[in-house]
């Protein structure tokens, strides 16, 4: 297959090349290391267990070296989406069709051949816009984030290869590259969320991510297999613009659980997988312990990347999901019946459990899981576009804040060392003060710089940070009318309402579960905010917590500033026309958002644009200021002492308030259910089967051949030895036996001579015939 | 005349009674007493086929007469050694000369 | 068959001596009887050859062998005559060698002589000729140049070297 350099369809190929190849340029090239002991301090504090070794740490040029590289890669990713997003902004009319496109064939297989290709359609553009920006973002945060890491060459060739892949899969035409781009990420997950091996709660979260996103990862490629053995294709192009395909897929029945249609099937599968990746109930147990690698890998997973790639996915496959149903007249197919009650369930269930939890991190993941909840539930009731706008508003403020909290936590270490480096100076001016010096040491030991309840008051230390995150939070919230998160959340309800205006079950049931889960989100979000920045620090280190001054603050809060105005201003775009006042400024003529997504979709699956309803508008700006008014007056109006505990325990109720920080159990549910039956199985087959059987069968082979072998050795011995030897021994003895003859005798040798003469005269008369002559 | 045969008969028992002598007496001087009958014989053998068959060619005569220098020389030598033995071992005996054994 | 004439007797008589002796000889006791026997013997031989027209022969016989070879045996009797009464003649191989010698014996007898020379036999056993040579004939045999002059010599060197070792190994060394 020619590349005519001058072929735009080139171009998308393109874009995942750039942080690919900075990847292997880090991992090959820029990733100088010097051996230092484990205890010096350039190691940071990590490990007791490497006590006595060498480890490696990155050389300054390495450092440097590094972030250039991987910079340059993702700017260059930005440069190629942007010129593409351009082109296809030029191309009105070939909407619906895939602007670009290009495919090549690289493995065949019998009948046909597997292709990789790209295809840029209105849905790839605006993921485009969105994964590059954050993605730079989070690079730029990176570099004063991981400026004294021992590791940071390598943090930045993972991070490279994350967006590589995220990329991939964004541009990909085919389930499989899509599902390539998919592993990988899910790769990197387990590689940069146990990027501090040295912490044990940092790999065991790793393997954690791992496993259960490789769970529903089979289930995802059991539902490509099948969906490769009914077309024989898996190309996007040709399933889900295809109405025949999808007809017929969906009038066939499945293989097994012939009551759902083959269509029906494979979604339940590929649906199966975005469960998994995008942490909905019940594999979502992966996701907040995935907190503990580093600030940007969390929003690099959680917003930006890997759980937008599973919605991403699903919402691509749409057609397939709905291929014999019109959710829009209340025909649901299975799959979306199963994302409708999946998404909302989760939605709730985890916004219960962000309510209760003390570690900033923490809530920002389950309040991940709860949106993602939203986009899954909003794609079930077939709400397509809101559930993409929804993606892309979700991954800036996610991003943002996830970032934010970041500063947060680096403010409060740096306040820790502070309080330490004082209390150094206390015990040297007050070298008799033993008590102070033992409660220093207590103290020191168990302050957990995340924890939210030793924080307050940071407003005033760290100002830029604390605006941006309340920002972000108030987007999350979804305040009315200035964030993006208030025009994405309301075209799902809208959409929702819609249905109940028709009498759609599902369609209310989603309704009502996101409400109720939206009065959470601004509830718990302003909990954060005030139990972090309003009031007073309620720590020392709380008190001296700041950024400090340099690149390391500037490359800090820079990224967030830029996302924060994309959390004002990415709503605007999706502005309903018939929306009062605002409608007349953004949207003259039509939703921009809406037109120009729907055309992703053919004809006849096209969403229509729900009306203007004050009841989804009305419910929005209940739910979004009630939760905020509650979280206000439950902690900004009087913001929360040192040493006094949450408000919210009294008020729910000890022991249900201890559930929901426990999250329900639900983890040592698995861990009892799952956890321990595999190692038990695990130490059954490798102590019974393994050593016991095999080993035992082939010590049974070792003593039979050992056994065969003393035998042959005996054998050799006796019988070959013994012939070797007998036989010169025998002749010896033969010769000792015969030499007696020799006995000296002079008559003895006389007598043998006249006993041959007379043989011989014998043998010669009889045979000469003489005898006979004489008759 | 005598028929040869006869005259054979005579030497042959001659020569196996003197083999007979060899090959069975303890004492070396009657074993060489021995080997002398066995000469004789052999001279009786050679006279009588000169007489019967070849009387004008004198070489059976001829060969008899080496022959009873022969015999002479060897009983000489023998005799000898005998004595020389018997004065270093003071034996006769020729079982007794068994020094080349094995 | 055969005519008794004188010579058919003197044949017995003389056959009787040298058979006789011999067999005295090798069995008697005492070694000066077994040299006399040997002696005997001798003189049947001498016998023999005046029976088959060899008086040179004879006298050889008689000189040689009975006058020097016999008195030679009966002189190393004497001096060696400790030994000369033994308990035991016979050796401890005697059970063998009288079997072997009495088929030697039987084999010479009748696989050889009675077949080729006996009165059925294949040459038969009548002289060739009466016309004997004379002594004088063996005379000039012995010193022709053309007939037995070498061996002449050679017995004459050989009778020197014997008589010399003789002396040698039998002389007494101090």
């Amino acid at each position: 297959m020619q590349f005519d350099l001058n072929d735009p369809n080139i171009l998308p190929w393109l874009i995942p090349a750039g942080p690919l190849l900075a990847f292997v340029i880090i991992v090959l090239l820029t990733n100088r290391a010097r051996w230092l002991p484990a205890t010096s301090p350039e190691y940071g504090g990590h490990h007791p267990d490497y006590e006595g070794m060498e480890v490696p740490v990155v050389h300054a040029s390495s450092r440097v070296a590094s972030i250039i590289v991987g910079m340059s890669g993702a700017v260059t990713a930005l440069l190629l989406a942007l010129a593409v997003v351009t082109q296809v902004a030029a191309y009105p009319e070939r909407f619906g069709k895939g602007v670009f496109a290009s495919s090549v064939d690289w493995l065949a297989t019998g009948a046909g051949a597997f292709s990789m290709g790209v295809l840029v359609d209105p849905l790839t553009t605006i993921m485009l816009i969105m994964v590059p920006i954050a993605v730079l973002c989070i690079f730029i945060y990176s570099i004063g984030y991981m400026a004294h890491d021992p590791r940071q060459a390598r943090f930045f060739a993972l991070i490279s290869l994350f967006a590589g892949a995220m990329l991939t899969l964004v541009v990909a035409d085919n389930l499989l590259l899509l599902f390539v781009g998919w592993e990988v990420m899910g790769l990197c997950s387990y590689m940069l969320i146990g990027f501090w091996f040295e912490k044990e709660s940092a790999y065991k979260a790793a393997i954690k991510a791992f496993t259960t996103t490789r769970v529903a990862d089979v289930i995802m490629l059991l539902g490509i297999a099948y969906l490769y053995a009914e077309t024989g294709t898996l190309s996007f192009r040709e399933i889900l613009y295809n109405a025949e395909v999808l007809d017929r897929l969906a009038s066939a029945p499945a293989i097994i659980f012939g009551s759902v249609s083959a269509a029906g099937l494979i979604s339940i599968f590929l649906i199966i997988g975005t469960i998994g990746k995008s942490a909905q109930f019940p594999l979502h147990v992966w996701l907040p312990d995935a907190m503990e690698g580093p600030t940007p890998v969390s929003a690099m997973i959680h917003a930006a990347a890997m759980v937008s790639a599973g919605i991403y996915a699903i919402i691509r496959m749409y057609p397939l999901l709905a291929a014999g149903g019109d959710p829009h007249h209340g025909e649901f197919t299975s799959p979306l019946l199963l994302m409708a009650v999946v998404g909302a369930v989760t939605a709730l269930f985890s916004a219960t459990i962000a309510v209760a939890q003390n570690d900033v991190k923490r809530v920002l993941a389950y309040s991940t899981i709860s949106q993602l909840g939203f986009m899954m539930a909003a794609l079930g009731i077939g709400a397509y576009v809101a559930a993409a706008f929804h993606l892309i508003t979700h991954a800036f403020f996610k991003a943002l804040l996830f970032m934010a909290s970041g500063s947060v936590i680096h403010g409060m270490e740096h306040g820790e060392h502070h309080v330490h480096e004082h209390a150094h100076h206390h015990k040297a001016h007050h070298a008799h003060d033993a008590h102070a010096e033992h409660d220093h040491e207590a103290h020191h030991k168990h302050f957990d710089p995340q924890d939210m309840m030793n924080m307050g008051g940071l407003r005033k230390t760290m100002p830029v940070t604390f605006y941006t995150f309340l920002i972000g939070g108030l987007s999350l919230a979804g305040f009315p009318l200035i964030t993006a998160g208030f025009w994405s959340k309301d075209e799902i309800l809208a959409d929702a309402w819609l249905g109940v205006t028709h009498g759609y079950g599902p369609h209310a049931l989603v309704f009502v579960l996101l409400a109720l889960a939206a009065f959470l989100t601004a509830f718990y979000t302003m909990r954060q905010l005030g139990l972090t920045f309003w009031g007073e620090p309620r720590t020392e280190e709380a008190k001296h917590a700041s950024l400090g001054q340099g690149a390391v603050s500037i490359t800090m809060t820079l990224p967030l500033i830029v996302l924060a105005f994309f959390a004002l201003t990415a709503g605007f775009v999706g502005v309903p026309p018939d929306f009062p006042l605002f409608g007349a400024i953004f949207s003259p003529q039509t939703n921009p958002f809406f037109d120009f997504v729907k055309y992703t979709l053919l004809p006849e699956f096209q969403p229509a644009k729900p009306p203007f309803n004050w009841i989804p508008v009305l419910t929005s700006f209940v739910v979004a200021l009630g939760g905020i008014y509650a979280g206000y007056l439950m902690y900004w109006r009087k913001p929360l002492q040192a040493g006094q505990e949450d408000p919210l325990i009294s008020i729910l109720g000890r022991p249900l308030h201890t559930t929901l920080r426990n999250k329900y159990y639900l983890d040592e549910l698995y861990h009892a259910l799952l956890i321990v039956p595999s190692q038990w199985l695990a130490r059954v087959v490798a102590e019974a089967l393994d050593r016991g059987v095999i080993d035992g069968v082939l010590a049974l082979i070792a003593r039979v051949f050992t056994w065969i072998g003393d035998l042959l050795k005996v054998l050799n011995t006796w019988l070959i030895d013994g012939v070797g030897d007998g036989i010169p021994r025998l002749i010896g003895q033969f010769g000792n036996w015969i030499r007696r003859a020799q006995t000296g005798r002079v008559q003895q040798y006389l007598l043998f001579v006249a006993l041959a003469a007379l043989v011989i005269g014998i043998i010669f008369v009889v045979s000469t015939g003489l005898l006979q002559a004489a008759g | 005349m005598i028929p040869l045969w006869m005259f054979l008969l005579v030497a042959a028992a001659l020569f196996c009674i003197g083999a007979y002598g060899v090959l069975s007496r303890r004492n070396a001087i009657a074993i060489l007493m021995g080997v002398e009958l066995m000469l004789n014989a052999v001279n009786i053998n050679l006279v009588a086929f000169w007489r019967y068959l070849t009387p004008l060619n004198m070489s059976g005569q001829a060969f008899a007469a080496f022959v009873f220098v022969v015999a002479a020389a060897e009983a000489a030598i023998g005799l000898a050694i005998i004595i020389a033995v018997y004065r270093n071992r003071r034996s006769v005996v020729v079982e007794d000369v068994n020094l080349l054994k094995w | 068959m055969l005519e008794i004439n004188g010579q058919t007797i003197a044949f017995f008589v003389f056959s009787v001596f040298i058979l006789g002796g011999a067999l005295g000889v090798v069995t008697s006791h005492n070694l000066i009887h077994s040299a006399l026997y040997l002696i005997l013997s001798l003189f049947g031989v001498a016998g023999f050859f005046v029976l088959l027209s060899a008086p040179f022969l004879a006298a050889v016989q008689v000189l040689v062998y009975i006058g020097a070879i016999a008195i030679l045996i009966i002189f190393s009797v004497m001096l060696t005559r400790s030994m000369t009464a033994l308990r035991q003649v016979r050796n401890q191989q005697w059970w063998l060698a009288l079997p072997v010698v009495v088929l030697l014996f039987a084999l010479l007898a009748v696989g050889v002589i009675l077949p080729v020379w006996g009165a059925e036999g294949l040459i038969g056993s009548e002289p060739v000729s009466d016309i004997v040579a004379t002594t004088a004939d063996l005379g000039v045999a012995l010193v022709d140049g053309n007939q037995y002059v070498l061996p002449f010599e050679v017995a004459s060197v050989l009778l020197t070297a014997a008589m010399i070792g003789a002396i040698v190994v039998a002389r007494d060394d101090e």
